[in-house]
């Protein structure tokens, strides 16, 4: 932008959003007049003035009633198909509640997992959904033999499976080893033997303990990702997984990591930030009621996730969560477990300004909203 | 080796359990060991059940043998002979009952051309599949099976001639159609259950039309002459009753006109209708307000007696009288004596109820709608051939709900009704809709039902031909007169100064969380604060303590802090009178609320 165009702009910064103000610099060619310019300013803003929220508009309730009314229209459950290669996501209500509650652990984690473009070929998507998966040493083992007079405990593999994750009883011998102090460790072309070193009293706890041990071992892949599901989506391959870990999997170098994601919000706060977790509370509820086939604004649900995320952590729609933050007692008390909130306000002396809608209507005054909102300016002698 | 259980329990084990079951079913057969005796199989389990106990809900079915019913026709014509009855079949081991359980090992063919040697039994009609009152909607094998099931339902509702003996009755809301009749377009269901004996509904002239919109959203459009001619006209009984109930003591009730010495007398007016024993004479006139029964009572508490020990006249009053907006006629009055021995007196209240707007109307295949208009004669559309429609049905009402059978009903009605015969429209049995439309077209009509109809009000002829037939419509027993209310102001509840809800207290429509929520986000807060102004209240708040003070007469009304007696300035304050009870409770748990103070402006 040249000088004199950047003096214009100067003008006007403090009148409009910063994106407003980035999206006519970069748009406006640098040959434009300055009287031009000036137009352009003084058409924005009086569309960005135009589009502005009034004071005293009772936005939350507005998108509380908007993303309400058209939940009471969404099927709570959605079918099973029994037997279908496909991945069994919650949707529907239970789904919104899943995210607005920001529950902790979600019914059912999944990932959306996009590929370089370079991997982006089925064999290679093939190799990579079965390099994540994880499998645990339980899955490869046919039988378990304890022996309690000798001591050991005996593992039965399958070797075709062992074959399919180009295993061999040697890589796994050298897997356990590190895991099994106390025991010798004997292998043949399928199975592998643990002996009890030193003296061997006969009881069966040790060996057992070694076997439910030796059940949950990880022995490939990525933690917690329990099934993996290579489809295609628009030309490209992408793989979903049933079982989130979205830190480990962003760190492949086979990896999108861009577009890469997950279902699991606080897994995303953790991972990429408050930011990260704000625009994913947002995608989430969106997906939700596009499958249901409702029409809710963004801005509604936008409103929400701002609430929720608005002092850097997810915080849930819960009485533990936003609504543990009002500054209202009876407001609080009014929402869920009133004995509690009462007792705990009573024994701080809590002050309650009134200042908010539900009090208000309580004791039957005016909320400060709408036609609530004015009052005199001019001080009462 | 197979476990065998009776009724789930237990006995032993058999061997050969084939041949054991089928030598049980034999028996059952042949009439050696009891017909309500079922045998299960279960052959993954290896286990047999023979339940003989109650509660098992069982269906019949022709036994087949080597793949033919052994019901012949020799059978049949016994049967209409009357040489022989159902229950020999069922005694031959023609028929049988199976239950659940047995059904498991049962292969039924649904229609006789299906049967084959596998097959073990024959259902006695397609139809069996529904239950009775689903059986009455004609032509049901046409819709979708939830309108069945809403079409029974409706039925059940509707006013016909529920009981011959109606008039000795005291039956609690009783309805009486005043001119049933049979249905034009009948199921086989219909002639068994004798259902002219006890018809209900009417044979009515219908058109599939718009009409100004008076019929919209499932409205019906009732034509005022016939309504004045009696279509769909009902009775309504409803009993009051009081009973002469016992106290300790020895004090009992008395039904009689009230003394006028009572405590709680009512005026005279209200007595009006009584005759010397209390109880109103029949056919008079009742309005609300009106006693129907006098009664008198003892006093509440013995001590009040030992007050005014000089005079009788402690007795309290305890009529029944007829609440808010109800009215009718005394009909019929019973004296008896109930299970306990104290003297029961009833009263039969009678109301004739001409459908009117707002009355429910159903045909019989759950297209029900309320009455928009009850248009005058002169204004209701005819036909060429002069023919008036009794009652206007929307069109919109079939296209999302695929009632088809709607639609046959109304031609099958009017092939009834021109030939002089009934249409049979029994469930996959009824009579094909291509023979009635060309029965129809014999009969000098359009074969598609429709007819050229004139606008009654303008005489011009419509644009569209009108789709017009008879059918059976029903009128359900939900009747505005029943539920029409409104209040304006009127009674409160005790403890939070609430008005009251519900129609018979006169109450008013609540206001709910969710509506409060749309007046808020419409900003309307001045509105919605006066909305909710029912229980508001004035209350002296101390100034000093933040509590709520109290008014002392004995200091000329003035108000009085609770802990600063006098010395507290006093202000006035306007709050619902919920929010007082709230601040009550609070300190009922213990908790000081303390209200601060300050000018609003």
């Amino acid at each position: 932008m040249k000088k004199e165009h950047e003096e214009i702009a100067e003008k006007y910064a403090l009148l409009l959003p910063p994106a407003a103000l980035t999206e006519i610099r970069e748009t406006v060619p640098g040959t434009i007049s300055k009287e031009k310019l000036e137009q352009i300013f003084a058409e924005t803003i009086a569309a960005y003035t135009a589009a502005r929220i009034n004071p005293g508009e009772c936005v939350g309730l507005v998108s509380a009633e908007s993303i309400g009314e058209p939940g009471t229209q969404m099927t709570l459950n959605t079918f099973h198909f029994a037997g279908v290669a496909e991945m069994n996501v919650t949707t529907g209500l239970p789904r919104v509640i899943e995210i607005l509650d920001s529950q902790k652990e979600i019914k059912t984690p999944t990932m959306e997992i996009f590929l370089k473009s370079e991997y982006n070929k089925i064999d290679a998507v093939r190799k990579f959904a079965a390099a994540i998966k994880e499998t645990l040493l339980g899955e490869l083992v046919l039988e378990y033999a304890l022996n309690i007079f000798d001591q050991t405990l005996r593992l039965k593999l399958n070797t075709a499976m062992l074959a399919d994750f180009s295993l061999s009883v040697k890589e796994l011998v050298k897997l356990l080893k590190p895991k099994t102090k106390g025991f010798t460790i004997e292998e043949t072309d399928d199975s592998i033997t643990f002996i009890k070193k030193g003296n061997k009293p006969e009881e069966i706890k040790e060996i057992y303990a070694l076997k439910e041990k030796m059940k949950v071992i990880k022995v490939k892949g990525i933690k917690s990702i329990k099934q993996v599901l290579p489809v295609k989506r628009d030309e490209e391959y992408i793989v979903l997984t049933s079982g989130t870990n979205l830190k480990d999997i962003l760190e492949l170098p086979e990896v999108d990591a861009v577009r890469t994601t997950t279902n699991d919000i606080n897994e995303i706060y953790m991972v990429l930030g408050i930011e990260a977790a704000r625009q994913s509370i947002i995608n989430e509820v969106n997906k939700v009621v596009e499958a249901q086939g409702l029409n809710i604004d963004i801005r509604h649900v936008m409103l929400v996730a701002d609430v929720m995320c608005s002092n850097g952590a997810v915080k849930g729609v819960t009485r533990y969560g936003v609504v543990s933050e009002k500054a209202s007692v009876l407001a609080r008390a009014s929402f869920e477990t009133p004995i509690k909130h009462l007792i705990n306000a009573a024994l701080e002396g809590e002050i309650d300004n009134l200042s908010s809608v539900v009090e208000n209507v309580m004791i039957n005054q005016p909320v400060p909203l709408g036609t609530g909102l004015p009052g005199l300016i001019t001080k009462l002698k | 080796m197979v476990d065998v259980y009776i009724n789930s329990k237990f006995v032993g084990t058999i061997d050969d359990s084939v041949l054991f079951v089928e030598d049980i079913k034999d028996l059952r057969r042949k009439g050696m060991i009891s017909n309500e005796v079922n045998v299960y199989h279960n052959l993954d389990a290896h286990e047999v059940h023979v339940k003989t106990d109650e509660g098992r809900a069982r269906r019949p079915l022709i036994v087949v043998k080597d793949g033919k019913p052994l019901l012949t026709e020799k059978h049949l014509e016994q049967l209409t002979q009357g040489e022989i009855t159902w229950f020999d079949l069922v005694r031959q081991g023609v028929i049988e009952y199976l239950d659940a359980a047995e059904e498991e090992n049962a292969f039924v063919a649904y229609v006789e051309e299906n049967v084959t040697s596998e097959h073990t039994h024959l259902e006695v009609t397609p139809g069996a599949l529904s239950g009775i009152a689903t059986a009455l909607v004609p032509f049901g094998n046409y819709n979708q099976s939830s309108r069945l099931i809403i079409g029974s339902k409706n039925q059940k509702q509707a006013l016909g001639f529920y009981a011959a003996n109606f008039h000795l009755r005291m039956d609690m809301d009783a309805n009486i159609l005043h001119y049933p009749q049979y249905p034009l377009v009948k199921t086989k269901i219909h002639d068994v259950t004798d259902y002219d004996q006890h018809p209900s509904g009417q044979n009515m002239i219908v058109a599939v039309m718009c009409y100004d919109g008076y019929n919209m959203e499932d409205g019906v459009i009732l034509n005022g002459g016939s309504v004045q001619r009696g279509l769909a006209r009902s009775t309504y009984f409803r009993p009051v009753s009081a009973e002469e109930l016992r106290y300790s003591g020895g004090l009992v009730d008395e039904v009689s006109v009230p003394d006028k010495e009572i405590k709680g007398y009512r005026t005279e007016r209200d007595y009006q209708f009584l005759e010397g024993d209390g109880i109103v004479y029949p056919e008079a006139k009742i309005e609300e307000g009106n006693v129907v029964i006098g009664r008198t009572s003892p006093p509440r508490f013995l001590s009040s007696l030992d007050e005014y020990n000089l005079s009788v006249a402690t007795r309290r009053e305890s009529s029944i009288s007829l609440k808010h907006g109800e009215q009718g006629i005394a009909d019929f009055v019973v004296i008896t004596e109930n299970e306990e021995g104290n003297k029961l007196v009833q009263v039969r209240l009678r109301e004739e109820r001409i459908p009117e707007i707002g009355d429910k109307f159903t045909s019989r295949h759950g297209q029900k709608g309320v009455t928009g208009i009850l248009l005058p004669p002169q204004d209701i559309p005819f036909s060429t051939r002069g023919i008036v429609p009794d009652l206007i049905f929307t069109p919109h009402g079939i296209s999302s709900r695929m009632t088809v059978s709607h639609l046959i009903e109304l031609i099958g009605g009017k092939v009834s009704a021109l030939n002089g015969r009934f249409v049979d429209g029994t469930l996959f049995e009824a009579e094909s809709e291509e023979d009635l439309r060309n029965e129809l077209l014999h009969l000098g009509f359009a074969q598609d039902g429709t007819e050229m109809f004139y606008d009654g009000r303008t005489g011009k002829q419509m644009l569209a031909r009108i789709y017009v037939g008879n059918m059976y419509y029903l009128r359900l027993r939900h009747m505005v007169a029943n539920k029409m209310q409104s209040r304006a102001r009127g009674p409160i509840q005790l403890l939070t100064r609430q008005p009251t809800e519900g129609k018979a207290k006169e109450g008013g429509l609540r206001l709910g969380e969710m509506e409060k929520d749309t007046f808020i986000a419409h900003g309307a807060s001045l509105l919605l604060k006066e909305r909710f102004n029912a229980d508001s209240v004035v209350i002296p708040i101390c100034e000093k303590s933040g509590l709520m003070g109290y008014y002392d007469i004995r200091k000329n009304n003035q108000a009085i802090s609770p802990l600063y007696g006098e010395d507290s300035e006093m202000s006035s304050i306007e709050m619902s009178y919920a929010f007082k009870l709230l601040l009550d409770e609070f300190r009922s748990l213990g908790i000081y609320t303390k209200l601060n103070l300050k000018n609003k402006y």
